[in-house]
């Protein structure tokens, strides 16, 4: 399967020169595999999504929550308006409406002029909870993971290939921070022995102590976190938008420093592209 | 072992923020967690025991009515609280460690996930203030 990385900044797009190199788009990542396109959040990255072939005729968008940099893309993404088009959306089962209800929130006006209903697609709504799935050639797990509102986080495996995508995760939350047993790890389900871990990495760690509670994660929290599931890879994701290009290669130059020798880390970058299997 | 739902690593964290005993439970009534003021009731640091099956802690409580006699254990608030899902609350005197009657009040309640799910229960132990 093909990886690719549409949108990589967290909570709002930036634009201009200063954060050009990773890039400004919110989340969305692509999965691809023959003619099957899975898409992993729909921030506005989303607007760099093409179909893998003419003959895709399905895609599946999976969102890991519906804070709105994770769905800001929705309402401009071509499929949605082609009547051959059969699009499925997933996203997080929640006890105050169904997905349908909640999506219609910023589906409508005067947030957007066009209703879902009225969207040309063949439009299937799918409320996941703690559940596994498949789609076309790959197995799919959905788990709850701590972040404010109903939020869940992605295991993808395909032959032999396993990505995980937790992009809005704060696994530290509590006066322990990242307990080390694994059974009390939110999220340890999805992303343990992942090949590639795509994980929420916004804040340093002397942000990060004025902004617990708000869902993120440090960048150290988050490779602690990998290291103990045993992550391959890893790919800090969802940067701050405060952090401009030049903030970004001086902090991952710190990690790379201190951390370097606990697991092969990266920032991700928008126009990425990983095979995987 | 999968990991625990994250409503009960939540009850955990916050368990962990306070000064009262808070003991946390799964559906069938092992002990997965107490925190450091539950510590001092039961005599035992959770980092040294663990988990503890049903069998094992709830032996540890001596529950006794106001006559000093055995209190059944479908009378108490966890288990009630395991056997309907529904909070509930009684006072009544455990034996101390120093084998002394101590009055105190008990809080129970389930966590009942995003889904409905039924996932453990908490209890918390209050001193009782007329004891």
């Amino acid at each position: 399967m093909k990886v690719s990385l549409k949108g990589v900044r967290g909570s709002h797009p930036t634009t201009g020169t200063e954060t050009s190199y990773f890039g400004g788009n919110t989340p969305c990542v692509t999965v691809v595999k023959d003619e099957w396109l899975l898409v992993l959040d729909g921030g506005s990255g989303l607007q760099k999504v093409s179909l893998p072939g003419k003959s895709t005729k399905r895609v599946d968008i999976l969102l890991t929550h519906l804070h709105f940099d994770h769905i800001q893309g929705l309402g401009f993404f071509s499929p949605l308006f082609d009547p051959t088009m059969d699009v499925h959306i997933w996203a997080p089962a929640s006890a105050n409406g169904t997905l349908h209800s909640r999506l219609s929130r910023y589906l409508s006006p005067p947030l957007f002029p066009v209703l879902i209903r009225e969207l040309p697609c063949k439009l299937t709504l799918h409320d996941v909870a703690n559940i596994s799935f498949e789609i076309g050639p790959f197995a799919i797990d959905a788990r709850y993971v701590i972040h404010p509102g109903p939020t869940v986080g992605y295991r993808i495996k395909e032959n032999n290939a396993v990505l995980a995508y937790v992009p809005d995760h704060e696994p530290a939350l509590g006066p322990a921070g990242i307990l080390t047993e694994k059974k009390w790890i939110s999220g340890f389900d999805i992303i343990t022995e992942a090949d590639l871990l795509l994980h929420d990495g916004q804040y340093t760690v002397q942000e990060y102590k004025s902004r617990m509670g708000w869902g993120h994660s440090s960048m150290e929290d988050t490779i602690k976190l990998a290291t103990l599931a045993s992550v391959k890879n890893l790919l800090l994701f969802h940067h701050d938008p405060s952090h401009n290009d030049a903030r970004l290669h001086e902090l991952y130059a710190e990690l790379r420093n201190t951390k370097e020798r606990l697991l092969p880390f990266d920032l991700a970058r928008e126009g990425m592209d990983i095979e995987m299997g | 072992m999968a990991a625990y739902e994250i409503e009960i690593i939540l009850n955990r964290q916050l368990a962990d923020c306070l000064s009262i005993p808070v003991f946390i439970t799964d559906t069938s009534g092992n002990l997965i967690f107490y925190n450091e003021p539950a510590e001092k009731i039961f005599g035992t640091r959770f980092e040294e025991t663990g988990e503890m099956p049903v069998e094992t802690w709830s032996t540890i409580f001596k529950p006794l009515d106001e006559q000093g006699q055995p209190l059944p254990p479908e009378g108490l608030p966890l288990v009630k609280t395991l056997n309907d899902r529904h909070p509930h609350h009684k006072v009544f005197w455990i034996e101390s460690m120093q084998g002394k009657p101590e009055k105190i009040s008990v809080t129970s309640y389930p966590i009942i996930g995003r889904t409905g799910s039924f996932l453990g229960a908490v209890a918390i132990f209050w001193e009782s203030k007329d004891a």
